[in-house]
């Protein structure tokens, strides 16, 4: 039987996995916003299962809400990512170096 | 009913359509021409919906069964809001003309964005303050690489986008825990299921909220963006980071913990006092080496985010109103601040470098004097507003016994002093050097005596903003 605790795990797996892929990657940040998708989704993951488990709807209209701007968000991050990739020809992470301190 | 909850609603829903129809004329009619245009009426209905928020508010009502409220508190919060983005709107237009900046988008996602502020203030409900907030920051995602053609501040665009989602990653999944132990999304049903045993979960996803929000008003340990994103980004768009936003998350982060987790403030006071006392630190420590007077800008607003924290760590009316005055305090510092950050320039290009300030009392001896009168207070100096903001977050602290942190802040402020009187010394004393022109327009004239004026003037009765945020910090906690 696949139980409410299930869900929390895999939610919690995919979460962590998640923030792992914007920390440790060091290849390019369309792996961070797959990372980032899958942080969102994880989530959604949660609130359906909370929602099925509550008998209550209010989760799964969340997760309507969550979906969309996560769809606002990705479009948003693909925006500036194409203008970063003009000024400076690449989308190594690494690269994005010009500040610091 | 769906008649009065729109009612309630309608200052949003007019700056929304406002930004939309503005939307529709700048794409239809002369695009970038017609950014004056959109600039001066977007600021002229920030400054109206200003007034009409403040005129028409009386008591505390909900709306969309208590999804969103209208009470004092976010009255306060939503002037303070509109008030300071009118006035970064108008600075800085000229500035914008100047470097061939002059979007006619940008005040239309200044408008949006705003939207998202008033919505976060407002919110009563997990999904109202999540689509608030999401509403602000992908706004501000977008004008942080508003110049697409210059590497850095398409790189700030993409550092705040990353981590701004990475810290909606947590809020939301904060909010998803929250959801399914309280049963509720309801700020006031999660408040009335805080009873005997806390769940485990809920205290995750209480922790989980935090973080993510101290990511957005930019606390330490959830500070590393805003120093790239203050340098990256076009001057303006920082002198607007560095303001209304704040107001806003700020606004949030009380709501969320007196709304919602109200009953068990012990578990989210600690929390609030670590974060506060890092950043105070962290913000006085790592501002002394900057040379670029964005990013000591950025180190300041992340120490003065500590010290209003302390305010909210305090977990009474009267911190929660020592806030709500700092943060109003804070605003005015810091467009005053930008405003003369603006205007620096060398040969028709922006300058932000600290040491340009050498001797600059020589060339414009009154500007110099306005800018002492804006670092004296930023740094709590007597007689100047700052330190009265500082004085009223440390009278809440210590009669809620917070004496620790009270001290601890007090060295903090005694150490960030050290930055601000050092650009106070470049400019009087220091060795004459290269040479930077002060170019201010009009309006950028006006916001920058204004404020280093209110600096001085304010001390005497803070314009009656006092019993306002007391009022405002009475609906919050009850």
């Amino acid at each position: 039987m696949v139980g409410l605790e299930h869900y929390l795990t895999v939610a919690a797996a995919l979460f962590v996995i998640g923030i792992f892929g914007i920390f440790l990657n060091r290849k390019n940040v369309i792996v961070i916003l797959m990372s980032i998708e899958l942080m969102l989704l994880s989530v959604n993951i949660n609130l359906v299962a909370f929602s099925s488990f509550l008998g209550d709807l209010v989760g799964q209209v969340f997760t309507m809400f969550v979906l969309t701007v996560a769809a606002a968000e990705a479009a948003i991050g693909l925006a500036i990512l194409v203008s970063f990739f003009r000024t400076r020809g690449t989308i190594d992470v690494e690269d994005a170096n010009v500040m610091k301190g | 009913m769906t008649g009065t909850d729109f009612n309630i609603l309608l200052p949003e829903v007019a700056l929304s359509i406002y930004a939309m129809a503005a939307l529709l004329f700048g794409v239809y009619t002369t695009k970038d021409k017609a950014a004056g245009l959109i600039t001066w009426v977007t600021a002229g209905v920030f400054l109206v919906l200003a007034f009409w928020i403040g005129a028409n508010g009386e008591g505390a009502r909900t709306a969309f069964g208590g999804m969103f409220n209208d009470d004092p508190f976010a009255r306060y919060a939503k002037i303070t809001i509109l008030l300071s983005a009118a006035a970064v709107l108008v600075m800085s237009f000229d500035y914008m003309s100047r470097r061939d900046l002059a979007r006619f988008e940008y005040p239309i996602l200044v408008a949006l964005s705003v939207v998202g502020m008033m919505m976060m203030v407002s919110a009563g409900d997990l999904m109202a303050l999540y689509l608030g907030l999401e509403l602000q920051s992908l706004a501000l995602y977008v004008i942080a690489a508003l110049r697409r053609d210059s590497a850095k501040s398409t790189e700030a665009g993409l550092k705040y986008f990353v981590l701004g989602a990475l810290s909606s990653g947590l809020l939301l999944y904060g909010a998803s825990l929250t959801y399914g132990y309280a049963g509720t999304t309801l700020f006031s049903g999660i408040l009335s299921t805080l009873g005997g045993e806390i769940p485990l979960g809920l205290l995750f996803g209480l922790v989980f909220m935090l973080s993510g929000l101290a990511f957005k008003v930019s606390a330490a340990p959830f500070h590393m963006w805003t120093p790239d994103v203050y340098e990256g980004a076009p001057t303006p768009v920082t002198a607007f980071f560095a303001t209304a936003p704040k107001v806003a998350a700020m606004a949030l982060l009380a709501r969320l913990a007196y709304d919602a987790f109200g009953a068990i403030p012990g578990d989210w006071q600690q929390v609030i006092a670590v974060m506060s006392l890092l950043s105070m630190f962290v913000g006085a420590i790592a501002a002394i080496g900057q040379r670029d007077l964005k990013r000591l800008m950025a180190y300041s607003s992340i120490a003065h985010m500590g010290y209003a924290l302390l305010g909210l760590a305090a977990g009474t009316a009267a911190g929660v109103q020592a806030m709500l005055i700092y943060m109003a305090i804070y605003v005015t510092m810091n467009i005053g601040t930008f405003a003369f950050i603006l205007s620096l320039e060398r040969d028709g290009k922006p300058v932000t470098d600290i040491a340009a300030l050498n001797m600059f009392v020589k060339r414009e001896p009154m500007k110099a004097y306005a800018v002492l009168a804006l670092m004296f207070s930023l740094a709590g100096v007597p007689p100047f507003v700052g330190f009265f903001a500082k004085f009223a977050v440390w009278q809440a602290a210590l009669s809620a016994g917070l004496t620790w942190l009270v001290v601890a802040s007090a060295v903090a402020s005694a150490i960030g002093a050290f930055y601000y009187l050092r650009i106070v010394y470049f400019m009087f004393f220091g060795k004459d050097g290269e040479t930077v022109e002060s170019r201010m327009s009009a309006p950028q004239w006006i916001a920058f005596v204004a404020a280093a004026l209110i600096m001085l003037v304010g001390a005497v009765n803070l314009f009656g903003i006092d019993p306002a945020a007391a009022v405002a910090a009475e609906a919050l906690v009850r």
